[in-house]
């Protein structure tokens, strides 16, 4: 028998989202949608007579004080609310993860009641409506095509229940006598995105054991190889030409960012503070006597692309499962994400089919983050959000994660023969096969409904009870290795952690969501929140004792064996033999070609606008420009406090201006501190790929040295994200912005410690004569630093503290405004590109770093989007205080007209390593000795009257502007 | 005298337990956590505690009413010796998603004839989580947790549903007059409203008649020390306590005395 549960709030005026239709009806034109009322339903299938229905509504899930609430059996006729007689539920799709519906499902259990399946369906009541229309409303307000069904009416379904169990088979996949067009045309229906060249070393291969491959075998091995599993492109060798002449790579990653690590760790010699870089699932560096720390950056930009909740939402439980596997077993203390989307203002009539509008899939990704990392107990302290037109289609998503571990654990791990294969976690569903082939492969507009199966949901409580189980079967020491089940599921945690020994796997033994998955789907789905541990035999019962008291479901599926093979078996018989040693070694390694051009830059010329305006126009323009203007909207509604070691949060002062690096106490009760910064010049990556990646880089460690870490333990992180890496042209820039990483990293001595890659971000659609158009993304690196801080005590937020202090400026300014927030805004083009000299900004981070230790600074602000002007301007919304800047005491080493072009150029070119900083009159003298023999000056002081003063430095009128009109412009942002 | 001791309950889905007994300690009482599993196999691990906590987080995911699986869980495992714990003497404390979990367990702002919640805590006016710093006014009336704490202070809130709502307009005078309604959101020191959340009368947390049942929707336990506050820096001691602080130590007192 199935049930319909009705909960609806009883306070009309409570019920937010049928405002939110009413809206949303007017501007699709729908007429006649004046009211509307929503609601929780629930479809409960059992053999329970009504009356213990009605005990699980009122008791469960109704509120008795806020809630009205009905029970119907389903197929008969419900009466909605007066004048509302069109009924729209939107129900997630079957074999979709439905969290809710699992939660009420246990809770029932607990009332002592069993029931077959729960499903949560949201309930729309509308006044009277043609179908078509209702369904497009519900389209275009909650329903996402990717995961969810639409029904308009009365429910005709009778049942929750899903398939029957899969019937054993073994399919073949032949490769023998295809040509190469038929081999490229199975890799794409398949889904495998493996190359001919690397298809023809598989057909080899098992041409040598005289037969075809397996469905099964043939999918493990296009796992393994995908882009997002090894690295393909990044890895391979390369013939460069570049500005200097021609260079050769047999490893461009090993020989650029592996390279300078690996010269920072000899230079630190006995001193090196790095634990284990780029071998584990993230990157660990000492911290303090007894605990290491450690870092991950992951993109889900693919799937955030077609689902943006789901995407970002998985995304961010995938690094923390990441940080989860480190080592054995690491705790996760705080999250970033970084966003990369369209302009808020795209206008929908401008989209291509099938995109979803940037400010939509902004709300998306937030929302994902929010209720994931707040269910997580996982402070969100550092991100951003960028805007740019080459995001439309294939926005990045960007989700990081640090952790704590005990000291010297982290190079612990190693699987033992005999060791127990066991999957702990959440259940294995249909959802997110092909994930990893899928991040490999371009977007098209028709994405949305081709991929639905990669498609993940994340259910955050899963995770929660898997990371408090595993913590402490970690502090028992009860496995001896640990992975996360991400890209590629099972096929890719148990190979990788077999890939010396081997491994024999039952794959019938896998818990399944419900009945049907075959072999290989259970094999290589990427349902969430599941961890593979190897756990010697005679652990096992401990183990399987704690995972009951957690209320985690572990499953031993198989053992270690040390055959060098991979035997998967299905009820006793064997379903697929993989070859270790080919699987990780057999993967032909491809020579690319590429090419880089030496960038030309163009004189700055100020668009008439910015002349007349000046100064104080140009800023009340960038500081409301979407990049630059308050994420206050997104910022609170992330936990950024949980778990209590807050010390610099993203918001500060009395007047909640923005921060720089954000800083945590590592552990509580002790005073040293993690500090988290990253960079982001995206902006130049069409113009110059190298200036791009050394400029996000040093903004990154200027974000965390401006509170106050300490220059000699800052650890990196890269992330690109590059477009189509078919073209000599995008390889060039790739190799390009791997020296820069290089260079830079070397100068700082700062090691690389972790990265990812997500390549071919293309979007492809059909244009409206009928061609086939795409656009690559501009090229990104997104830059993370990880800081520590001897002291939480001793560190320095950029809110102005008190007027009569000094107003100093810390580096040199250019003209170099290419890739600037002024720029961007059209208030000037052209401009140099801003060069990186590393050296330098090392001898800068270094005094800064002095200063801030022994007291001299009372607030610093990295000037870096929107440049000087907007920095001042931020420093005097957090501290509420106002400023007096003197342009022509500004360090300026650009062209000068000695008027307003200077004026401007000054106030918003964003060259890289600058600071801001507020020193008072006592610590003048020690402050300006701290910087002998580099570029700095005193150019203002901090006034108690609320505005900005910025005099000119051709000595005519100043440009006044209130606090009030910056605050304003600074808070009149985009938000969903 | 042997420092009170204080259990910190977990279920699936808490993620405040860490710094809640970290709090605890700081204020002197030696503290544990038990996961709820764990207490209803031996509801007698309450009997050489003085402080119980249900700290803050999704208990059970929170995904069909905030705390509403826990306390039925509560309800049924441990309502007998949760009210025995109240009767000797014990001090209980909610926060934020344990004081969800408090009004609808019965044990604070329950209909005496039956034992159903009088009051709930609705979602927010905004529709969504907030996370930010309010200004709380002190009313401590009987409350236990708040005798002799300064009567204004600020705390963090974090939460999607904190707006606290009655039955009916009478039941929350009754509250009002039994000087039940202890803490209040208050004006900060630019003259704007901190009510995050919409609540009725401004209110932030409450006690039952005996004061020793507390439950308040801000995070006490994330204002430990000064370096908490968002506007610390350059501004406060930051080798300083924070407010939330007293509010532990009022409890460890409160059981010492």
């Amino acid at each position: 028998m199935l049930w319909e549960v009705e909960v609806r709030a009883v306070d009309a005026a409570a019920d937010r989202a049928a405002r939110d239709l009413v809206a949303a009806a007017a501007a699709l034109g729908l007429p006649g949608v004046t009211a509307a009322r929503t609601a929780a339903s629930w479809l409960i299938e059992a053999d329970l007579p009504r009356g213990e229905i009605e005990r699980i509504a009122a008791t469960l899930l109704a509120d008795p004080v806020t809630d009205h609430c009905t029970v119907a059996a389903v197929g008969g006729e419900t009466a909605g609310p007066p004048g509302l007689p069109t009924a729209v539920r939107v129900l997630p799709r079957p074999g979709v993860t439905d969290p809710a519906g699992q939660s009420a499902q246990a809770a029932i259990g607990l009332l002592g009641m069993e029931v077959t399946a729960v499903r949560s369906v949201r309930l729309l009541h509308l006044p009277a409506l043609s179908a078509a229309d209702a369904e497009r409303l519900a389209w275009r307000t909650i329903a996402s095509d990717a995961i969810h069904n639409v029904v308009v009416g009365p429910l005709t379904l009778t049942s929750l229940a899903g398939g029957r169990t899969w019937q054993f088979t073994q399919s073949v996949v032949r490769l023998e006598g295809r040509t190469d067009h038929e081999l490229e045309r199975l890799s794409r229906e398949r889904c495998l995105a493996l190359s001919v060249v690397e298809l023809t070393a598989i057909r080899d291969h098992f041409r040598t054991l005289g037969r075809d491959p397996l469905e099964i075998e043939l999918e493990t091995i296009a796992q393994t190889w995908s882009e997002h599993c090894c690295h393909k492109t990044l890895t391979a060798g390369y013939d460069h030409t570049g500005p200097d002449g021609p260079r050769r790579y047999d490893n461009l990653l090993k020989e650029t960012v592996f390279a300078a690590t690996r010269q920072v760790r000899e230079a630190l010699g006995p001193a090196d503070w790095c634990v284990s870089v780029f071998r584990d699932n993230s990157g660990v560096v000492r911290f303090d006597g007894d605990h290491d720390i450690c870092v991950k950056v992951e993109t889900h930009n693919h799937p955030s692309a077609i689902e943006p909740y789901g995407g970002a939402a998985t995304g961010l439980g995938g690094v923390i499962r990441d940080v989860l596997g480190t080592g054995l077993g690491a705790r996760p203390i705080a999250n970033l994400d970084v966003f990369c989307v369209g302009p808020p203002d795209t206008a929908t009539a401008d989209l291509p089919a099938g995109v979803i509008p940037p400010r939509r899939l902004l709300a998306g990704v937030v929302a994902g983050v929010r209720d994931y990392g707040n269910r997580m107990g996982i402070p969100t302290i550092a991100g951003g959000v960028a805007f740019d037109p080459g995001y439309v289609g294939n926005p990045l998503v960007f989700c990081g994660t640090v952790g704590i571990m005990p000291r010297g654990t982290a190079t612990l791990a190693t699987v033992a023969p005999g060791d127990l294969v066991v999957v702990a976690g959440g259940r294995t569903g249909r959802d997110g096969i092909h994930g990893a082939t899928f991040s490999s492969i371009e977007l098209s507009s028709a994405s949305e409904s081709q991929s639905g199966g990669a498609v993940q949901i994340g259910h955050a409580i899963n995770e929660k009870i898997l990371t408090d189980f595993v913590l402490e079967a970690a502090a028992q020491r009860l496995f001896r290795a640990i992975t996360d089940c991400g890209a590629g599921g099972l096929s890719s945690a148990v190979g990788e952690m077999g890939a010396a020994l081997g491994a024999e796997v039952d794959l019938d033994r896998v818990p399944l969501k419900y009945p049907g998955l075959s072999a290989t789907e259970a094999w290589i789905s990427e349902a969430q929140e599941r961890m593979v541990l190897a756990v010697p035999p005679e652990c096992w019962d401990r183990l399987a004792a704690i995972a009951a008291d957690e209320g985690v479901e572990a499953t031993a599926i198989g053992r270690f064996t040390g055959t060098g093979r991979i035997v998967l078996r299905w009820e006793q018989r064997v379903a697929g033999d993989l070859d270790c040693h080919f699987l990780h070694e057999g993967r032909p390694r491809p020579r690319l070609v590429s090419r880089a051009v030496r960038p030309v830059a163009a004189a700055a010329t100020w668009a008439d606008t910015a002349i007349t305006g000046g100064v104080g126009s140009c800023l009340l323009t960038l500081l409301a420009a979407a990049d630059v203007a308050s994420k206050e909207w997104i910022i609170r509604q992330y936990d950024h406090e949980v778990q209590g070691g807050s010390v610099v949060k993203p918001l500060l002062g009395p007047g909640a201006g923005p921060a720089d690096g954000t800083v945590i106490r590592g552990v509580l009760g002790r005073d040293r501190g993690i500090v988290l910064g990253v960079g982001l010049r995206h902006r130049l990556g069409e113009i110059d790929a190298h200036a791009m990646a050394a400029g996000g880089i040093i903004e990154a460690v200027a974000n965390i040295v401006a509170v106050g870490a300490d220059p000699t333990r800052v650890a990196l992180l890269d992330n690109f994200c590059w477009g189509d890496c078919r073209r000599s042209e995008s390889l060039g820039a790739l190799v390009e912005a791997c020296h820069a990483c290089h260079d830079v990293a070397v100068a700082l001595g700062a090691p690389f410690v972790s990265g990812k890659d997500s390549l071919n971000n293309v979007f492809a659609w059909t244009g409206a004569d009928g061609s086939r158009r795409e656009r690559s993304i501009p090229h990104t690196l997104l830059a993370t630093a990880l800081g520590q801080v001897d002291d939480v005590k001793r560190v320095v937020t950029p809110d102005l503290k008190r007027a009569g202090s000094r107003l100093a400026i810390v580096g040199l300014s250019r003209d170099d405004l290419a890739g600037s927030q002024i720029t961007a805004a059209g208030l000037a083009t052209g401009g140099a590109i801003p060069a990186v000299d590393a050296a330098r900004c090392r001898r800068v981070f270094t005094a800064m770093a002095a200063a801030i230790r022994d007291g001299l600074v009372a607030a610093c602000h990295d000037c870096s989007d929107g440049g000087l002007a907007v920095a001042v301007a931020e420093m005097m919304i957090g501290g509420g205080l106002g400023a007096i800047v003197r342009l022509a005491d500004v360090p300026y080493a650009g062209r000068d007209d000695h008027g307003p072009a200077t004026d401007l150029a000054i106030g918003f070119a964003e060259s890289p390593c600058r600071f801001v900083v507020e020193v008072t009159d006592a610590d003048a003298d020690a402050f300006a000795a701290r910087f002998a023999g580099l570029e700095w000056a005193w150019i203002g002081s901090v006034v108690a009257e609320p505005a900005l003063t910025m005099l000119p430095i051709g000595g005519g009128l100043p440009t006044i502007i209130g606090l009030d009109r910056i605050d304003r412009a600074w808070r009149t942002t985009v938000s969903d | 005298m042997l420092s009170p001791r204080a259990l910190v309950l977990r279920a699936p889905g808490t993620n405040c337990d860490h710094e809640t007994l970290h709090a605890f300690e700081r204020a002197g009482a030696i503290g544990r956590r038990v996961h709820v599993r764990s207490l209803s196999r031996r509801p007698a691990l309450l009997d050489d505690v003085q402080i119980l906590c249900i700290p803050g987080g999704f208990s059970y995911g929170d995904d069909i009413a905030s705390g509403r699986i826990l306390a039925i869980e509560i309800r049924a495992r441990l309502g007998d010796a949760l009210r025995r714990f109240r009767d000797r003497g014990g001090l209980v404390i909610g926060i934020c998603n344990g004081f969800q979990v408090l009004l609808q367990t019965g044990l604070l702002l329950a209909d005496p004839a039956d034992g159903r919640p009088l009051a709930s805590l609705a979602h927010n006016t905004s529709g969504r989580f907030v996370d930010r710093w309010v200004r709380l006014r002190l009313d401590p009336g009987p409350c236990r947790f708040l005798q002799g704490l300064s009567s204004e202070f600020d705390l963090p809130v974090a939460h999607g549903e904190g707006r606290f709502v009655t039955r009916s307009a009478a039941d929350l005078a009754r509250f009002e007059t039994a000087g039940q309604l202890v803490l209040r959101y208050a004006t900060d020191d630019a003259g704007g409203a901190t009510n995050p959340n919409g609540s009725l009368a401004d209110v932030a947390g409450v006690c039952d008649e005996t004061g020793r049942v507390f439950g308040l929707m801000p995070h006490p336990e994330r204002f430990i020390d000064a370096t908490q506050h968002p506007a610390w820096n350059g501004r406060l001691d930051p080798a300083a306590a924070g407010a939330g602080l007293a509010l532990f130590a009022g409890a460890v007192k409160a059981v010492s005395a």
